[in-house]
């Protein structure tokens, strides 16, 4: 028996007039969005296009009709899902949202959350952020030090919250956070003492500025708390009980196609470059990317099967995280070997155009939803080492 | 007999039998190494090798994956016996008909771009001249399984003892006997049969690479097993290996790779019935050949940087493994020819097949 065992997946044969129905979409609404934009993945933003999926009923796919949810499976929210990366779609608008939030809100919020909130999330009109990193707190989740603190009943009850958030990928388009912070305790309880609370980002006292990445987009920012008042039932789930819903929302973050999905769009341009009749060498290079692509897609599909069935295999997703960041890192590493070209965000050639956007992201493979240094500190726990 | 008691038996059969002593014996020397008649009997008595041989042909008619699990069983346990390559000529001959006999079969692997042996009619019977090369356990088999052509067509033909002679012995780096035959003899009517439909030396090949690339996640999985367990045990500084930073991050990408490789076979296993049934190669066979091959060198490379000098031993059990591996990643194409077939697979498809001919696997 294996130590850490990857079920079969279901047969996707089930699921393939969806996937046809998503691909014809696909081909009319991507038609004019050229290699270089689809290399945004899901850092491409656009309400518009975000909307027409709430439309076709294609986010909130598997949750209750009573939240605006479609109560679809998880397997054809999958193929919905690697379909949109797979293409390039622009899914940022909704995306984090629809994977993480949502769930989230299902899973632990209040009633009046869930019908207040999760219909928007569904129709593509609501967009989240994740307020977890700080500047003293990265991979060291439990040295969190923005605090929420209780407002005494006769001053206005609620919670009053001061510190900074970093990193926090759309801040600047959400309309809400799910802010991960300390309500009880200190720096020497850890984990515990934590909680996590929904955020109107509208509130005063809270200000969102950019940090740009190394290619000079911006996606990131950092946001301050300052005196901000959040009404009493802001808090998500249990008080104290922070750490271990965001450890269940980590689960979900970490098994999915979008984690080795990031260079397809390098990986397209590679196939196109090299054309029909490519030499040996680069069709040993490129038919090596697609068995790791296959065998990759098995293992997250196999995840995506275990979180359907209510298990939890937070074991399994880090192991497909680290090893699908390697693959997207691989990719232009191999690709610009193949192909004679210098990378170039402004190129008219497309493929110099995404080998830059590739090249100048890909470190952040390794990094976002959990190093990959913390994952394999997971991953040798797993194996009963630590 | 259901699919887990079938597994679970084989387990515990390996247990009791691939001893220490049976490897090192089985391993010995060049050319010199024991054949395990013992362990060959009792997995006979079993009748694991007729695990591909459906029921009316005397196999217990289990499905095909749950079969092929024997083979990565007997890869964890470096099994040193031809089960895989018994269970695969069962197939063949079955397939085309042929009676199945009693003993360790071994099909002839084919070998890209060099011709089948070719049969000619004589005598109201058949004649069959011709060699093959690094037959499996070819000097200790009852029997080979062999494609051959008869008029452009492909048949398939079986080989008894004494039907052929070692014209070169030969062993794989883990001791395994891989030896080139040949044959020059009369063959009865009921030893030749046409083919089924579909079935060529492509299949013929792509079937031992998923053999192999079963083998190679069983024997990967065992690999991570006996590293962990070697460094919890070991102490140095104070405190056991595995509580070095360094060595856990090492360890989870061995067990990354066997993951991965598992998988891979998995998906290999399950399109055997495709290949069975005719298709020509699909995808997930490529895939894991080549995945699971990558996945034994870096498993072998990282499994004996944790054990140290003692895995380096000929007294250490991590030999019979880590041999192995360096020598299936080779057998049935290595991961470039795979790689090479499954690239130029891709091209033809073109960057707008890519996605598609990826989901279709």
């Amino acid at each position: 028996m294996p130590r850490i065992a990857f079920p079969p997946p279901p047969s996707s044969d089930a699921t393939e007039a969806l996937r046809a129905e998503v691909r014809d979409f696909l081909r009319t609404e991507l038609a004019d969005r050229p290699p270089r934009r689809r290399a945004d993945s899901w850092n491409g933003f656009d309400r518009a296009f975000s909307r027409k999926m709430g439309e076709r009923g294609w986010i909130a796919m598997t949750w209750p009709k009573r939240y605006g949810g479609h109560e679809r499976s998880a397997l054809e929210r999958y193929v919905v899902l690697e379909e949109m990366l797979a293409a390039g779609a622009p899914v940022a608008a909704h995306w984090i949202a629809d994977r993480q939030s949502g769930p989230l809100l299902l899973k632990n919020g209040t009633e009046e959350q869930r019908l207040s909130i999760l219909p928007r999330i569904a129709s593509g009109d609501c967009t989240f952020c994740i307020g977890m990193s700080e500047p003293d707190s990265g991979s060291d989740l439990a040295a969190v030090r923005t605090r929420a603190v209780p407002v005494a009943e006769d001053e206005g009850g609620g919670w009053r919250v001061n510190g900074t958030k970093l990193w926090t990928t759309y801040a600047h388009h959400a309309q809400y956070m799910i802010l991960f912070c300390r309500t009880d305790g200190g720096a020497e309880d850890r984990q515990g003492g934590t909680s996590q609370l929904l955020v109107d980002l509208s509130t005063p006292g809270i200000t969102i500025r950019p940090i740009l990445d190394l290619s000079g987009a911006h996606h990131f920012n950092e946001v301050v708390f300052e005196d901000v008042l959040l009404p009493e039932d802001a808090l998500i789930g249990r008080r104290g009980d922070g750490w271990n819903q965001v450890m269940s929302e980590l689960a979900f973050e970490r098994s999915g196609p979008e984690r080795f999905l990031s260079s397809m769009a390098l990986l397209t341009e590679l196939v196109r470059a090299l054309g029909p009749s490519p030499s040996g060498h680069a069709a040993i290079a490129l038919g090596r990317l697609v068995g790791h692509l296959i065998v990759l897609r098995r293992l997250s599909r196999s995840v995506a099967d275990m979180l359907d069935k209510g298990e939890n295999p937070a074991l399994q997703a880090s192991l497909v995280k680290d090893l699908g960041a390697l693959f997207e890192q691989e990719i232009p590493e191999i690709a610009r070997q193949l192909v004679e070209a210098e990378p170039d965000l402004d190129s008219t050639r497309e493929f110099s155009a995404v080998l830059a956007h590739t090249v100048m992201n890909a470190p952040a493979f390794s990094l976002r939803g959990g190093t990959r240094e913390i994952l394999r500190g997971i991953i040798a726990r797993g194996l009963g080492l630590r | 007999m259901t699919d887990s008691i079938l597994a679970d038996t084989a387990r515990r059969l390996f247990t009791d039998r691939v001893t220490p002593e049976v490897l090192r014996r089985a391993e010995e020397g060049h050319g010199e190494g024991h054949w395990p008649a013992d362990l060959w009997t009792a997995i006979e008595e079993m009748g694991l090798g007729l695990a591909l041989v459906p029921e009316e042909a005397g196999g217990f008619g289990v499905d095909m994956v749950e079969a092929l699990e024997l083979v990565r069983i007997a890869g964890s346990f470096a099994a040193p016996v031809p089960l895989a390559d018994s269970m695969l000529a069962g197939w063949l001959l079955a397939g085309a008909g042929l009676e199945v006999p009693a003993g360790p079969l071994t099909v002839a692997p084919p070998h890209t771009g060099e011709p089948a042996p070719v049969l000619i009619r004589r005598n109201g019977g058949w004649h069959l001249s011709g060699s093959v090369r690094r037959v499996p356990w070819g000097r200790s088999a009852a029997a080979v399984a062999l494609l051959a052509e008869y008029d452009g067509q492909i048949c398939v033909v079986r080989l008894d003892a004494g039907d052929w002679r070692v014209a070169e012995p030969g062993r794989n780096i883990a001791g395994e006997e891989r030896d080139d035959l040949r044959f020059d003899t009369a063959l009865a009517g009921d030893r030749v049969a046409p083919a089924p439909k579909g079935l060529g030396a492509g299949t013929l090949h792509a079937m031992g690479a998923t053999l192999r690339s079963l083998a190679m996640a069983g024997a990967i999985e065992r690999v991570l097993d006996l590293t962990v367990q070697y460094v919890g045990e070991r102490v140095q500084f104070g405190r056991p290996l595995g509580k070095f930073q360094a060595v856990q991050q090492n360890l989870a990408v061995l067990a990354g790779q066997a993951a991965a490789a598992g998988a891979a076979a998995d998906g290999a296993a399950e399109a055997f019935a495709d290949l069975a049934s005719g298709v020509p190669c699909p995808l997930p066979v490529a895939a894991a050949k080549l995945r699971c091959g990558e996945a034994a060198g870096i498993a072998a490379s990282i499994a004996h940087q944790m054990h140290g000098a003692i895995g380096f031993t000929h007294e250490h059990a991590l030999h019979h493994l880590t041999r192995r591996l360096w020598s299936w990643r080779d057998e049935y194409g290595n991961e470039a020819s795979w790689a090479m077939r499954l690239g130029r697979q891709v091209a033809a498809a073109g960057a707008d097949g890519l996605w598609p001919l990826v989901t279709a696997a």
